[in-house]
Order: C-alpha cells, then structure tokens, then sequence
C-alpha cells in the first residue's frame, strides 16, 4: 500500500533541516509500528519520497511525503499511530492511499505551492506597501536577477506568480515549484521590495508554506489540486 | 509552544540549530511550579558528544522518575554561538524549559575526558555563575560533577562545590532528600554542604586542606572542620536486577548524534585487569545485566525510539557469560526488521567472525585488534592477555571468512618499553599480512589491509601505572618515527598504514589525570586566554596552554615526566576506589618483573573489590 502523509512543522521544528526531518519521520514510522517496507541489501532502508524539501527557518500547514507499506492499513490508523509519538511542532494531518506508479511519485506530481510571507517587526518597507501588492502583480513581466552555483542570469518571474495578494498584514503567494520552475517567495518578494523602491533588509521574512498542489490541468490552463486531495482515505 | 532562549536571526546563523532548541521526542517536559529541585544536566562538550552519553542518560532517566525534580539537559554552545552569547550577553540555558541555568538549584557537569575542562569554565561562565565555589552565593546553583574524571577532581576542585564519585544510582536521592531538608529548615549553602559531604561517594573540595612540601610533593590532605569523614568511598550499584535504573525511552535527537543508535549496557567492570586502564580498576566488580532483563530493554527502548540500530555497551562484550544468547536473540528477533546490530570491544574468535558475518557486509568492514603493545614481553608488562598466536589465528580465520581489512591498536610509551618493543608492532603487523598471503590466491579477495594507528601512554589515577612517568613531547614524536622507519623495512609495508596521534594533548591529557589543586590556576588561566574545545583538534591551541604555564609558573614536567615512588600522597588517595592501594603496588611491581596476574574468572587477585559484595567475585559461589 502507498501512503501519503501530510504534516506540519511549527513552531522550534521549523530548525529541523529537511535531512534530519526525514530522519525524524523514519524513526517515528517505526515508534509508531507501521508496517513499512524496505529496500534490500546489506542497508535497508524505508522506501519513502518527500515532496518539496523546507528550507530551515520556514515553518509549514502543508509538508507531504509517500511512503510503502508492507499491507493495507486504514488511514485513520496511520493517522492515529504517528499522531501519538509526535515531537512539539509536528502534526500528521492526513494519511491518504494513493496510486502506487511511478509516475505519481510525491516529488515528480509538485507543481505549485502557497506561501504566506510576514515582515519581522521593524523590517517591513518604508514606504506603503499592502496596498501596492495588486499593481505588482499586475505588471506583465517581473525580471529578476536569478543566481545558480555557475552563473547570474535575469529571468522573468512573472510567469511562476500564480497569485498574489495581501491577507492581513501579510502576503499570500502561490507559486511555481516543478522542478523545472521552483520559485523561492523571497526572491519573489524581493522583487516587490526593489519595485517599491526598497532595498530588502537582511533577515526580514517570516515564510510559512500553507499547501503543496499538483497540476491536472494543462500548461495554458492549470488545475491545482493538493497532493492529499489526489489520494483517499481507506477504512 | 515553548519560547526559545535565542531569536530565530542567531538560531539561523548558528551551525545546525537543532542542538539548541530542544523538544526531541522522550525529552522531560514538566511543570516547573510543581517541582521542589530543578536540576541542570550538562555535558561539556558539543550536543552530537554529549547526547552520546550512556551515564548522563541514566542520571537523567533516574533523576525525573522523582515527582519532585525536574532535570534538564544543556551541552557546550559550538564556537559560533559561543561567540554570539558572548556579545549579546546571552545566558547560557537549558534545552527544555529555555530557562538561564544560574536559576536551577543544581549545575551537574559530566566529567568524561580530561581535554573537556575548559568546556567546563564556559559552561560556568556563560551561566552566570562565579568560576570559583568560592566566590558563589546563597542564589547560585551547587555545581556538581562525576563521571572518570571525578577519579581525580583535584585540578577542577576549585570550581565545584561537590563531587560524587563513582556510579551515580546510590546517593542522588539522599542528596535530594538532604537539599528538600535544608531548605525548609532554612539552611544556608554551607549547611547543606555539611550535610553532603556526609552522604557517601560525596566529595566537598572546599572542607579539605592540602600542604605541600618543599619539593612539590603533597604533605598532608585532611578535613578542615569536624564531622567531615577523611576518605571519600566510592559508590557502585551491586545487584545489576534491583539496583539498575534501566532507561527505557532515550531521548531521540532530531540531528545526527555521533552515537545514533540505542545503546544497551551489557555489564559493568572488566575481568581483565590491563594494568593502563583506568575503567578496568574503578569499575571493579565486573558485574552483568540478566540476559532476559537485556532482551526486554532491548525490546523496550527499540519500540520507544525507533532507532535503527542497537549497540551493546561494556568494556570487554566477550566475557559477558551470556553474550551468544543475547546476540543471537537480538539477529533472530530484529534482523527482519532491518536493525542493525554493533558490537564493540568484541574478542574475534570464531563465534564473533559468525556473528560479525551475519550482521555486517564482510566486504566493507574491518577487524579490530587492541594488541596495545608490540611484543609479548610488554603485553606481559600491561597484563593485556591477547597473545600474538590468538591475533594470528583470528585474523587468519577472517581471511578464509573473506575479511581483508585490519586495524591494530597500540600505545608507545609505556612504562619499560624498549626500541625492540616498538619494533614489534611492525614485526606483528607484517606476521598478519604474511598470514594473509599465505591464503591460495584463488581464495583470497584482493589485497589486504592493515591500519597501525598508535596513541601515546597516559597514566591515570587508581592503575598499577599510576605512578609512571611520561615522556616528552620529542621522545614521543621519536618513538613514532622507530616504529614508521621498521614498518618501511617489511616486506609487506605496502600494505601497512601507520598513523599516530600528536603527542601534545597527550602530555596536556597526562598533566590534568594526575594533578592536584594547584594546577586548577593553569586551567583557568588557559580558559581566560582563548582555551576552549581542546578535544578537538581544529580548536586545540597547545599555544595557549604553554603560556598558562608559563603565567602561572607551574612546572608541567613535575606532573607528568616524573615517576613517583609508591610512599608519595598522590593528589586522589583521599578516595577509596575498591580498589586497595596495596594491590596496585603488587601489580606496579609485578608489572616490573613482567608476570601476568590471571584475569578475575582464573583467580581472584585480591585487589579489594570483593568488599562490595557482588558481582564476579562470588559468581561461582552462587
């Protein structure tokens, strides 16, 4: 049987970096008693794929990984086990069955993700800024200049914004996180800052990520469906 | 959800700050209103060492079944946040609650290796609390320290108000009792002092006196006041059933510890009696855990963690009577669920290559061998009984089993060691390549190797060597180049690699096992200069030591180059180890005369530990 968990990380677990997390989550799996499935050899280990990794520092409604089980277990059960042998800051929120292909792997499916983005006290703009998100998002090209490990190069952005708007005192954003267009909110809200006029201070953002989606759509017309949605639950 | 003590901008800068934040799963969560002692659990070493620790889990275990503690854990903040805390003037805290530890009642601090000391100071001064026992007050914490090092807590003396030697599930709760007692009595800081030191395996540095003599030497060391008893007794737990505080839900770390497995205390005490090793003395009995009790645990901790592996812990595995049951036990019952299962300190011999080859890939491990000295006549010398016909026969039994991979153990500088002792190392590492090569090639997998890693000899406190002297940093380094230049002369050399340790921590390590009060001054002054993290080689600054010595004017040679004669006070004779002084003289010189005295299942040597009672002193009259 696959599974597909989604969990939380608040609170102190947003410094638990992405290797130790699933570090974390093998030794709940077997805290909790699930049948899970390994690899051969002389090294087994658990046959799981996280979603999207999480940068340290992010806290997140929305982590997903799939794992294999050995037999079919309701999904309330997986729920209740790993829920009862969980640390401060960690919460299963869904187990769901999910097709076993290759091709629905957690990984590969990610397509899009949604972010609230906070100013910590004191580092917002110094100028009005809430108020300027919708013209932001209403321009038709958002260049930026995008750093990888070879080289600078200026890309534009405004393609891999789905949406953005205020909510509260803060930012909602969705948007693009294949692998092919994975794009970081602060880089995006970065741009914003420097469109304002605003050079983004250091250490300024509080980034939570809220839901982690696929696309069933097409590329002109997407569908965003959350990962657990794409599964269901078995009694 | 609990407040970190320090904001998300410094826990984002710093090195993995998982090792700050606490909240691991089995970590002790209480009301801190509802306890009437609130303990602080350090470890003076980074939190990967620390959570490593097998003592300071069972103190921490043990100390928070009591409804009325609460015990917390800190370890040393790393270099970086060190740094951070400094400037900011941040106080050092506990995982748990987050709280300053100058507000606990008590700092306990263990004492594991000598190079943590100035770890130590830092752990003290970033708390907030006076270096100096002295110069504390009514509202510090009593700092606290045990652990091997507690053996001999003279060079750290000035800056503990307490030390509890020995095994640490006797006294803690006649401690606690006596703190509760003082407290609603209305006592002062002394007063509860005067009530510890009466508490056995308690040690109060402040109510005793040293002098000296004109050469260095000690000439006294007695109780300053009344009622305060002039030998401090060690303190071990006799029935391994009754007595043991098993953990049975360790605390499971979020990253990474250097010990990332369970581990499961087989035994306590070693029959062997090596006459350098300092565990093998003060641990003595040997006493063992009931193999069914060990399952359970094993079973217990297992459930309770969710590690993936399991280690089992003691200073010499083989001579637990029932090793092949629990092993076997533990490949039956957890190889399926893909546990893995170490075993250190394990004689090879053909029940442990039949172990080892179900429990390990025999293409990627190695055999270790601890022969710890070259030839037979030292290994007389040490009483280490391993022969060069065992080590012969078990690595040659590996290789037929397909093993190619070796690691030998060694110590130059032991006490008689001659140019021909040093040379034996190479000549026994050549014998093993030999053994190799006389294996069919058809039969053989590749090439071998062999790994000569040699450390330098430290005396310690409490062995028949502790009165030897050490040598100097150049005779060291000399001693090293003898046994490189003869590993070059083998006809095999080309498949012996020689590495050896830097004699310099050595000679420091010597300097602080066998102090006495004064060189607490070096310590202090080292910390103040820049000192920190000396176990580490990236940290260690022998620099900075050197001018401590050179500040304070304390003659580092004194302490370790010089052999003392056996009627000298040494600094830790205060402490009754179980272990009889006239035993240690008897091997001392048994030692000289280069007899081996049989290990504690051929025949009790009368070293003092049948006292207690137990353990392996009446296995066969049971």
């Amino acid at each position: 049987m696959k599974v597909r968990i989604k969990f939380t990380k608040e609170g102190s677990a947003k410094f638990i970096g992405h290797l130790d997390t699933m570090r974390y989550f093998q030794k709940a799996l077997r805290r909790a008693g699930l049948p899970v499935a390994f690899s051969g050899g002389y090294s087994p280990h658990m046959i799981m794929s996280f979603a999207a990794p999480l940068g340290v520092g992010t806290t997140s409604l929305g982590e997903y990984f799939d794992l294999e089980l050995t037999q079919t277990v309701p999904t309330s059960v997986i729920e209740g086990k790993l829920n009862s042998t969980m640390a401060e800051g960690i919460r299963v929120l869904s187990a769901r069955a999910v097709e076993d292909a290759k091709a629905s792997k957690a990984m590969s499916l990610v397509a899009a993700a949604d972010y609230l983005v906070e100013f910590r006290e004191g580092k917002e703009p110094e100028v009005p800024w809430l108020e300027k998100i919708e013209e932001f998002f209403a321009l038709s090209s958002i260049t930026v200049l995008k750093k990888t490990k070879r080289s600078e190069k200026e890309v534009d952005i405004r393609p891999y914004i789905y949406e953005m708007k205020p909510k509260g005192s803060q930012v909602f954003l969705k948007l693009a996180s294949a692998s092919a267009n994975y794009t970081k909110p602060e880089l995006v809200i970065d741009a914003f800052q420097k469109w304002l006029g605003c050079e983004p201070k250091d250490f300024c953002y509080q980034i939570q990520r809220l839901e982690v989606y696929a696309d069933t759509g097409s590329e002109t017309q997407h569908s965003f469906l959350s990962l657990e949605a794409l599964g269901e639950k078995i009694e | 959800m609990r407040k970190l003590a320090l904001n998300d901008e410094i826990l984002l800068k710093v090195d993995k700050a998982a090792r700050y934040i606490g909240g691991e799963v089995n970590s002790v969560m209480k009301n801190k209103e509802k306890v009437d002692i609130r303990f602080a659990m350090a470890f003076p070493d980074v939190y990967e060492i620390g959570m490593s620790n097998l003592g300071m889990m069972i103190l921490y275990n043990m100390f928070n079944e009591r409804q009325d503690v609460w015990c917390e854990r800190l370890f040393s903040p790393w270099t970086d946040l060190d740094k951070v805390m400094r400037e900011k003037k941040i106080s050092l805290f506990t995982l748990e609650s987050q709280d300053p530890v100058n507000i606990f009642d008590f700092l306990g601090i263990t004492l594991g290796y000598e190079m943590c000391y100035t770890n130590v100071l830092q752990l003290l001064d970033l708390g907030g609390i006076p270096l100096l026992a002295k110069d504390r007050t009514e509202t510090d914490p009593l700092v606290i320290g045990g652990g091997a090092c507690a053996y001999n807590p003279e060079p750290l003396a000035p800056f503990f108000d307490m030390f509890y030697i020995g095994e640490g599930e006797t006294s803690y709760d006649a401690l606690f009792d006596a703190y509760k007692a003082n407290k609603a009595a209305g006592g002062t800081r002394e007063d509860f002092l005067l009530m510890a030191c009466r508490i056995p395996g308690i040690y109060v540095p402040a109510f005793y006196d040293v002098t000296y003599k004109e050469d260095g030497t000690i000439a006294s060391f007695a109780p300053n006041r009344e009622a305060v008893p002039e030998k401090v007794c060690k303190q071990l737990i006799v029935d391994m059933e009754k007595e043991y505080r098993a953990i049975e839900s360790p605390v499971v770390p979020f990253i990474k510890a250097t010990q990332d497995r369970i581990t499961l205390e087989i035994q306590r005490g070693c029959i062997r009696g090596c006459r350098f090793c300092q565990a093998g003395m003060i641990y003595r009995p040997t006493r063992e855990r009931d193999v069914e009790t060990l399952k359970l645990s094993a079973k217990r901790m297992l459930e309770n963690t969710g590690h993936e592996e399991i280690s089992l812990s003691s200073l010499s595995s083989s001579d637990h009577t029932q090793l092949n049951d629990l092993v076997t036990f533990l490949i039956d019952e957890f190889q399926d669920q893909a546990v893995n299962i170490s075993l250190p300190s394990l004689r090879i011999d053909a029940f442990a290559l039949d172990v080892m080859s179900k429990i390990q890939d025999v293409k990627k491990s190695s055999l270790t061998f601890a022969p710890e000295a070259g030839s037979q006549r030292l290994r007389d010398v040490i009483n280490k009984g391993l022969t060069e016909e065992d080590i012969l026969k078990g690595a040659g039994e590996a290789f037929r089993g397909g093993w190619n991979h070796v690691k030998l153990y060694f110590m130059l500088g032991l006490p008689t060691e001659t140019e021909d002792d040093m040379k034996g190392i190479a000549h026994l590492a050549e014998r093993i390549a030999e053994e190799y090569y006389e294996i069919p090639k058809d039969q053989r997998n590749g090439k071998v190797q062999i790994n000569v890693s040699t450390s330098f000899f430290v005396p310690k406190p409490f062995t028949p060597f502790q009165w030897a002297g050490m040598y100097s940093e150049n005779d060291f380094i000399e001693k090293a180049k003898v046994v490189k230049s003869e590993i070059r002369e083998q006809l095999n050399q080309r498949s012996i690699r020689y590495n050896w340790h830097e004699p310099d921590v050595t000679i420091l390590e010597g300097f602080l096992a066998r102090g006495d009060r004064r060189c607490a001054e070096v310590i202090l002054k080292a910390y103040q200069k820049g000192a920190l993290y000396d176990a580490w080689s990236e940290s260690f600054r022998y620099d900075i030591w050197k001018e401590a010595f050179e500040e304070t004017g304390i003659d580092l040679d004194f302490y370790t180059l010089r052999e003392r004669s056996t009627d000298e006070i040494l600094p830790w004779d205060f402490i009754d180890a179980g272990v009889t002084k006239e035993f240690l003289i008897r091997e001392w010189k048994q030692a000289h005369e280069e007899t081996v005295t049989p290990n504690c299942r051929q025949r009790c040597s009368g070293c003092g530990a049948k006292q207690y009672g137990g353990g392996v002193c009446f296995e066969s009259k049971n």
